[in-house]
């Protein structure tokens, strides 16, 4: 009994985990900018990359993670400064761009640094409840997972940026004559994105296989995640994350890792169906 | 006097395309993904066929003609290979083609060559069953692979096994295999997953191992994103030994992996680069000297190799023919062998599958590679015996063991 549901629970930590992390970055450049980062794996690459290879320099792993960050969100500015600015108006053809932008990420890494990187193995060791034994840094990521949606609410709710921001966004031309600088915090809150996408990927980087299309296995989950939840960050992402992740953690955990997958692109649906503006749409609304 | 030399040149000149006819190449077409999500298991192919036929043309080429070889780049992509194998059989007009890493890819492109009457090599471990006679295949099959390991490791480990395989016909098909192979062996299987191709977070999969108590995990996940699954359950400590048809042999995992990630992985395989033999030891030898960069010489590439032998026993028997109906009545005389860095090696004629040294290959907890067995000469009995007979009809189809060709 205790096994059954601590192994549910971990299972459903670690599921809501994943698409929380997958689509933090994501629910910034999306969610609330409105640009569809179909580059969004790619800066997940660019940090698990970056991650491993400032580890195996000797850098404790944490502080190797923060370089991953770091380093995608540098590349994010300069993208921002380069391509996405001057696509604001038009959403539909930050697609085109981004796309172009993720083939050539992941081809050009394959070129210049080959088909595979060697990995790290995951830290911490592994913990025995019961019969059945955890990975410890299974539950460090889940725990990062929350503190970064707190570090997240409490940027853009507490502090002069998130309001300059959340003003920048909502009414640009408005924020602008007041004297804020648009151009600037635009491009530093595309950076804030693709540096939680760079995190995410160092995060993940010593569980996974390094393949320059590493991206891919987190893209799905993040849109998916983003658009159930809707615009807000907090109110949107994280929500969607802990019901997107029950719902995977228990269809799999019935029927098997394919009916998980299913369960959970289903419910999405329905979501969608039901709540067109997302989880953060309803509480939105249902507060105003 | 003049007059008559002159229509005397412009007669050779006429004849030349007869006589020159014996010195002319062998063209060989070579479709390998040397680009794309297989490269890494793949570029070894060409290089193979390239090291085979750099020996053979020096030492004379096949029958006294020069092996030229016709190459592309298949990038991982089936479309790429339906359009170079019209290249090559309709423009190139090779003789033979050596083709495909994934049973995709082949099932792509094996139409096509049997409604052009080309003819082609698949150098490549796969799930089994294809009985064409348009086709050569000189990787290892299941029943060489899992007949050898299962008994092995349930006598050492014990009798319950766990499979978790990858979600299409290749992991399904294997799949299947393993269960006959416990069931037969009097074993008991107490679990199996397929997992789809995408899924990188193992979770579930490792709980449900552990509740399970497996002796022995079969593991016939493919692709960079389930390979993640070796970091996550040592992270979890799950420590159950491991049996493979495909990990070491093809992709290197032991070298790219964080030791002890792949600790206690049994693979059964044709031949990899650690073999410890004479012969292995100077093929290896040989290749580094032509491609230095080379990180790790897989069984694949030992196939593709030695196909490049075989083609030339096959065509020097048949009299310097390389028409397939030719090589075909050759191959019927079932003693088509050659001595490759595996060992001695032969085609069965029921099947064109090829028999094999099978090495059972041990990762130890530092990933360095053991021996613990070898067995000589495992034959790809399976088809042959389930009533696939390419001497007498040509059904062009793959079988599986629960839809066997039909007997008589």
């Amino acid at each position: 009994m205790v096994d059954a549901v601590v192994g549910f629970l971990y299972q459903f930590g670690d599921a809501a985990a994943f698409l929380i992390l997958a689509a933090s970055g994501l629910a910034i450049i999306f969610g609330m900018m409105g640009v569809i980062n179909l580059a969004h794996g790619e800066f997940i690459m660019a940090g698990a990359y970056t991650t491993v290879s400032v580890a195996k320099l000797g850098v404790p792993l944490p502080l190797a993670i923060g370089c991953g960050a770091l380093v995608a969100g540098l590349i994010g500015i300069v993208l921002e400064r380069l391509v996405i600015r001057h696509l604001y108006r038009r959403p539909l053809d930050t697609i085109v761009a981004t796309w172009g932008v993720s083939l050539i990420a992941s081809q050009g890494t394959l070129i210049l640094l080959g088909p595979s990187l060697s990995d790290i193995s995951t830290p911490l060791g592994s913990v025995q409840i019961g019969d059945l034994s955890y990975s410890v840094y299974r539950f460090v990521l889940m725990g990062t997972a929350a503190a970064i949606l707190l570090a997240l609410y409490l940027l853009f709710t507490f502090t002069r940026f998130g309001v300059l921001a959340r003003a920048t966004i909502q009414v640009p031309h408005m924020a602008e004559a007041l004297g804020v600088n648009t151009r600037l915090i635009y491009s530093l809150t595309f950076g804030i994105g693709a540096a939680l996408a760079g995190a995410t990927g160092g995060l993940y980087a010593p569980t996974m296989t390094l393949v320059p299309t590493m991206g891919s296995q987190f893209i799905t989950e993040a849109f998916v995640t983003v658009v159930t939840g809707g615009g807000d960050v907090f109110l949107g992402t994280a929500p969607a994350g802990v019901m997107l992740g029950f719902i995977r953690a228990a269809i799999t955990s019935w029927e098997g890792q394919l009916a998980g997958q299913i369960g959970l692109l289903v419910a999405v649906i329905i979501v969608i169906r039901i709540l067109p503006r997302g989880i953060s749409g309803l509480i939105l609304r249902e507060r105003a | 006097m003049r007059r008559f030399l002159m229509m005397g040149a412009a007669l050779t000149a006429l004849l030349m395309p007869l006589t020159a006819k014996a010195a002319d190449p062998i063209k060989l077409g070579v479709l390998e993904d040397q680009s794309g999500d297989f490269a890494l298991a793949t570029i070894g192919k060409v290089h193979g066929i390239q090291l085979a036929t750099d020996e053979i043309n020096k030492a004379g080429g096949i029958d006294g003609r020069q092996i030229e070889l016709v190459i592309y780049d298949t990038q991982s992509d089936n479309t790429r290979f339906q359009e170079f194998m019209r290249r090559v059989l309709q423009k190139d007009k090779v003789d033979v083609v050596f083709a495909g890493f994934s049973s995709a890819s082949r099932e792509a492109y094996r139409p096509i060559v049997d409604q052009l009457g080309g003819f082609a090599f698949y150098n490549n471990q796969y799930e089994g069953g294809v009985c064409d006679a348009h086709m050569i295949v000189t990787g290892a099959v299941p029943e060489q692979q899992f007949s050898t390991l299962i008994p092995w490791m349930m006598e050492k480990f014990g009798k319950n096994v766990y499979t978790i395989a990858a979600d299409y016909n290749f992991g399904q098909i294997s799949a299947e295999w393993v269960r006959n192979i416990v069931k037969a062996q009097g074993g008991k299987m107490v679990g199996e997953e397929f997992i789809p191709l995408g899924v990188s977070q193992f979770a579930s999969t490792i709980q449900n191992i552990q509740k399970a108590k497996p002796d022995i995990l079969i593991t016939l996940l493919v692709g960079t994103a389930q390979s993640s699954y070796y970091e996550q359950a040592a992270a979890a400590n799950l420590h159950i030994p491991m049996g493979s048809s495909v990990n070491v042999g093809q992709a290197y995992e032991h070298k790219r992996f964080k030791p002890p990630s792949l600790a206690n992985m049994y693979v059964t395989t044709n031949w990899i680069e650690e073999v410890d033999d004479p012969k292995s030891k100077e093929f290896v030898a040989k290749w580094h000297k032509m491609f230095p960069n080379e990180p790790y010489i897989n069984q694949e590439a030992e196939n593709s190799y030695l196909a490049v032998y075989m083609y030339k026993e096959m065509v020097e028997r048949a009299k310097g023919s390389t028409k397939r109906d030719d090589l075909r009545k050759i191959i019927a005389q079932g003693d088509v062998c050659v001595d490759a860095p595996e060992g001695h090696v032969c085609l069965d004629p029921k099947s064109q599958h090829m028999s094999h040294t099978i090495y059972l290959a041990k990762v130890n907890d530092d990933h360095s590679i053991s021996f613990p067995k070898v067995w000589k000469d495992i034959k790809p009995y399976w088809l042959g015996e389930a009533g696939c007979d390419l001497t007498k009809k040509n059904p062009n189809a793959q079988y599986t063991p629960s839809n066997p060709p039909p007997k008589g």
